[in-house]
């Protein structure tokens, strides 16, 4: 069995396609580890394998796929990681998991998630913290913190998470493992229970890089259902570069220098990732981002803004949670929202009807969206010189629990190389990148939109001479 | 209220005119809209609100809504947005109702003579059902709500405050549903809400130029609601003024059985709707092919309509508009008019409308009444030839409102036809009968012929000819002098 | 800086009853966040266009073609109070 486990989703689907493993038996060896699940990665394990296409013509080979709850699945628990949708079975299923299960991807089950997406160490999930596999002292970041631990452990082949501000991309990084987010629009956000609708992107969370493009080949697409969606340029290739032979690397001061806090610890190994690239044959060089360090402020009125919005459904009238206020309307509404929400849920949802309150809109949300037209600009104007943009994903490695928790900024703090990426639309992946102190260290590339294929590409030829090895999380 | 206060000061009145568009499917769901049916029954993920869903534009209520902007001559919106507009309450499954905001479709225009403020794109809200015998929303402590209308695709009309009087507002807004109803966007039916009505009514000291605090009238969901409510709540505002009182700004809703005036409950307490822009849409560019499309389908407008009747058929203008104004009324004396043929006389058949409408209701359409325009015509044709008599005419009509049926065999089973022959005996009665009153004639005082002219048609029962018996008493009086 | 006031009129915007206990931790929170944010008020973004999408996407329009609603029973299946076929709320009216 372990060594089923250990084979990369590419290589057990190219398993099961040449007929050497059964998708049943994959499906099962998975289930099983997903059924002893420790770290509390999972809310929602399949009973059994889900009816689906041939796995053998599949072109993902029956690999089973973990799917963050904020994904609606048919007739399965999709909980947003939220007291207010306990046990709430949608009735239809999100258009990126149906692609992946028509492409031969089976749910294996649904992954726990910060409520809403908010938050960066899972500890704001209704259904309690993720363990971080590489030490269950600590949080497997967030907010897909689920999806990253459950590949990191090996409870599960490969996992589809969504990044607002850097959900994919930082637990990937805390959990050793490679998370992308993909040009906004490349994958379509129907059935994606929407936190900031025009940050919001699906992205694969994975073992490789391989893995991470095979998996996104298939998410992406236009979709009739979302406005906002579009036709993705080209396919996503094989990544097969063995060197970075023309690449240059820009290095944004205001992201790596010392505005971001990062740690020694974590500067030591993006340094060493540096070195190795130029050793590959990368250009490394210093460039600019004057607006990246507002990046934050401007996410942090943007995302609560719309979130403020996107979660006024959420008014027991239809589904989830009811609290009947004594037959009064709106004692119905604030005692349901009092008693369905967490406490990071309300504070964005205050941060976000404060700012779009009478009075307070232009100076908030309307100038976070001109600094949101600079922070594009910027990163335009670095395309010009550069391919990628390179940082750390996270200034820490995973923290303990707790450790932040009493304080809502410094946990925002966690997200300051990622949001610049959203905030333009632009696509970013973090690869793992070695240790400091026994924990995982991110490395992010961020590129121009649509850029993804290239950025695989250079992601896989770092990722083979980094030869990182997460085998570790898995025992 | 007397008339002199009243006139001390002068109504300035805008109306907000919200149509439910003719579409297949919702705003932004592929559901039928529905009414009638069984409660929740034409509902998916859109338009419940579900978690995870995203709207999606109907291509054929923006197809609507520019047709509707060219008709009021507005300007379009090379490039119009959508936004969220936040409020709770239970119709609104989102939280927000999606509408345009501060780029609608449409800006500017006029139809007759009053200025189009804009015109914009929008969802309804579902429908809110109160438990209890009342069925009304006081008194009721339980609700339910009907999501099979939510969604359903809506343009807002905003004018510019250019009406003065109830009647105007009331005669513009024929106009309006006329035009939309001769767009075919809308099947405009106050009463069953599809076109809905709210006023702004705000009084001034006559001369001012300065706009009174304004209130707004919800929902006057038939014409002459519309015209009852505006009226007293601009005797309201009199009264308070003369009271020495000040208006406030607040929304009232009119109860026509009382013809109360009552402050609405507001949605929103601390009215902030914390606009912002839809981040699941994308902007709406209006291509030149777009409008062309809509320009192309342009079907002839009421007041195009009224010029043609007056121009083409030297009908009065008032009467051209009356017809034109009400696209059912011009319909129907039109296939009259068809009907008639060569023969047409179109501006005795147009006189004759009113008579119809009198006798079916002022707001019911002659084309749904038992009076085909065929028989409408040869009704008409008869009285003005003379066949029958203008009472005799009238009683006809009343009899085809009431039965249908065809003038020429009513007037023979009723011996309506005008009485011609014998009519020299009954004004040789009649002379008979008052010699004075003849007396009098003949010495050139035609008062006189009064009472002679009544005794014949007291004899004829109405049946002759006024013409000839005025003209045969005179030759008679004059033949007895000799 | 958000004082008690500023706290409870936006909690009665957001449709959220707040406990005397969180209405002063929201108030601190929520002004030390602000206090950060504040910073990018001071930029000068004199005639930088806003962004609202990222994607120059526009005209994503559907056929006004009907497709199947779901079935009553489905449509209601989560609803917390169902009444007589519809979704049952306490009336506005009411109190
Ligand atoms: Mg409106
Ligand atoms: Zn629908």
């Amino acid at each position: 069995m372990t060594d089923l486990i250990e084979l990369s989703a590419t290589a057990a689907g190219a398993a099961v396609r040449d007929g050497q493993v059964s998708a049943d038996e994959l499906f099962e060896a998975y289930r099983a580890r997903a059924n002893g699940d420790q770290l509390n990665a999972f809310t929602w394990v399949a009973p059994e394998a889900p009816a689906g296409p041939d796995p053998r013509g599949a072109p993902l080979g029956g690999v089973p796929l973990a799917v963050k709850d904020l994904f609606c699945t048919k007739g399965v628990p999709s909980q947003a990681g939220s007291r207010i949708l306990e046990n709430y079975r949608p009735p239809y299923t999100a258009t990126v998991v149906e692609q992946l299960a028509t492409a031969g991807a089976p749910l294996l089950g649904k992954t726990n998630q910060d409520e809403f997406a908010m938050g960066s160490s899972n500890e704001n999930s209704a259904y309690g913290p993720v363990l971080n596999p590489w030490d269950r002292g600590r949080v497997p970041g967030g907010s897909s913190g689920g999806s990253a631990a459950a590949v990191a452990a090996g409870l599960a082949p490969w996992a589809i998470g969504t990044d607002t501000g850097g959900s994919i991309r930082q637990p990937a990084a805390l959990c050793g493992i490679v998370g992308m987010k993909p040009t906004y629009g490349a994958c379509s956000r129907y059935g994606m229970i929407a936190f900031a609708s025009s940050l919001d992107q699906a992205g694969p969370l994975t073992r490789n890089v391989s893995d991470a493009a095979l998996l996104l080949r298939h998410m992406i697409g236009k979709d009739p259902c979302d406005s906002t969606s579009v036709a993705f340029p080209g396919e996503i290739a094989v990544p097969s570069a063995d060197d970075l032979r023309g690449i240059r690397l820009g290095v944004p001061e205001e992201l790596t220098g010392d505005g971001g806090g990062v740690e020694p610890g974590v500067r030591e190994r993006f340094e060493a990732t540096l070195a190795l690239a130029e050793r590959l044959g990368a250009t490394v060089e210093p460039c600019r981002l004057p607006h990246a360090p507002h990046a934050l402020s401007a996410y942090y009125l943007i995302a609560p803004a719309e979130a403020s919005a996107n979660l006024a459904r959420f008014d027991g009238v239809r589904y989830g949670l009811r609290v009947d206020g004594e037959a009064d309307l709106v004692k119905m509404y604030t005692e349901t929202r009092a008693a369905g929400f967490g406490p990071e849920v309300k504070r964005r949802i205050m941060l976000g009807t404060y700012a779009l309150s009478s009075g307070y809109y232009d100076a908030y949300y309307g100038t976070a969206q001109k600094v949101r037209t600079k922070i594009a600009e910027d990163f335009r104007q670095a395309f010009d010189s550069f391919d990628f943009v390179v940082t750390p994903t996270s200034p820490w490695t995973a923290f303990e629990l707790g450790a932040k928790t009493d304080d809502p900024l410094a946990m925002y703090l966690n997200d300051f190389c990622t949001v610049p990426m959203p905030l333009a639309g632009i696509p970013a992946i973090s690869i793992p990148c070695g240790l400091s102190a026994g924990l995982p260290v991110g490395f992010q590339l961020a590129g121009p939109a649509f850029s993804e294929s290239r950025m695989l590409d250079a992601a896989y030829a770092l990722e083979q001479a980094i030869g990182f090895d997460g085998g570790q999380a898995r025992r | 209220m007397s008339a002199t206060l009243t006139q001390a000061y002068e109504p300035v009145i805008g109306l907000e005119i919200h149509v439910q568009l003719g579409t297949a499917t919702k705003m932004f769901c592929g559901c039928a809209p529905s009414f009638a049916d069984e409660p929740n029954s034409h509902t998916c993920p859109i338009c419940l609100g579900l978690p995870g869903s995203l709207p999606v534009l109907n291509a054929r209520a923006v197809h609507f809504g520019l047709m509707i902007g060219l008709a009021l001559d507005c300007e379009i919106a090379p490039r119009s947005l959508f936004h969220r507009k936040n409020y709770f309450y239970p119709d609104l499954p989102k939280g927000y109702q999606i509408s345009q905001y501060d780029v609608p479709l449409c800006r500017g225009g006029r139809l007759g003579d009053v200025r189009i403020h804009r015109v914009h794109l929008e969802e309804d809200a579902a429908k809110l059902n109160h438990l209890g015998e009342s069925g009304r929303i006081h008194g009721s402590d339980r609700s339910w709500v009907d999501f099979n209308r939510g969604g359903t695709p809506l343009v807002e009309i905003v004018t510019e405050p250019d009406i003065s009087s109830p009647e105007q507002a009331r005669e513009w807004l024929t106009l309006l549903r006329a035009t939309l109803k001769q767009l075919g966007v809308s099947d405009v039916n106050m009463a069953e809400g599809s076109l809905r009505c709210d006023a702004n009514v705000s009084v001034r000291p006559a001369g001012s130029h300065e706009l009174g605090t304004k209130t707004e009238l919800k929902n006057m969901n038939s014409f002459r609601f519309l015209e009852r409510g505006v009226r007293a709540e601009i005797e309201r505002q009199v009264g308070l003024l003369q009271g020495g009182q000040s208006v406030i700004q607040e929304t009232l809703h009119f109860d026509p059985a009382s013809g109360q005036l009552t402050p609405l409950r507001s949605k929103e307490e601390a009215h902030d709707y914390r606009y912002l822009p839809e981040p699941d849409l994308v902007p709406l560019v209006a291509s030149e092919a777009m409008v062309a499309q809509a320009r192309a389908e342009l079907p002839e407008l009421p007041t195009e309509r009224a010029t043609r009747l007056e121009r083409e058929l030297a009908l009065p203008g008032e009467r051209a508009r009356e017809l034109a104004f009400r696209t059912e009324l011009a319909d129907y004396f039109e296939a009259a008019l068809a009907a008639a043929g060569a023969a047409a006389d179109a501006i005795a058949l147009a006189n004759w409308i009113p008579q119809l409408v009198e006798r079916i209701g002022s707001d019911a359409d002659p084309g749904a009444s038992k009076v085909s325009p065929e028989a409408f015509a040869s009704l008409v044709g008869l009285a003005a030839s003379k066949a029958i008599s203008r009472d005799a005419a009238r009683e006809v009509l009343t009899r085809l409102v009431a039965d249908g049926g065809d003038p020429q065999t009513i007037v023979e089973a009723e011996n309506l036809g005008a009485v011609s022959d014998g009519l020299a005996e009954f004004v040789q009665q009649a002379i008979a009968a008052d010699p004075e009153a003849a007396e009098k004639v003949r010495a050139g005082n035609m008062k006189a012929i009064g009472p002679l002219v009544g005794y014949v048609m007291r004899e004829t029962k109405g049946r002759a000819d006024g013409g000839e018996v005025t003209r045969l008493i005179r030759e008679q009086v004059q033949a007895a002098k000799t | 800086m958000l004082d008690r006031s500023q706290v409870l009129h936006v909690a009665r915007l957001a449709r959220l009853e707040l406990s005397e206990e969180e209405v002063e931790r929201m108030a601190g929170e929520l002004s030390k966040v602000l206090d950060h944010i504040e910073k990018i008020r001071e930029l000068d973004l004199e005639g930088v266009p806003a962004t609202s999408h990222v994607v120059d996407v526009v005209n994503v329009l559907r056929p006004d073609k009907p497709r199947p609603s779901l079935p009553v029973e489905v449509a209601l299946g989560a609803a917390p109070e169902p009444v007589q076929g519809g979704f049952g709320v306490p009336s506005p009216g009411a109190a």
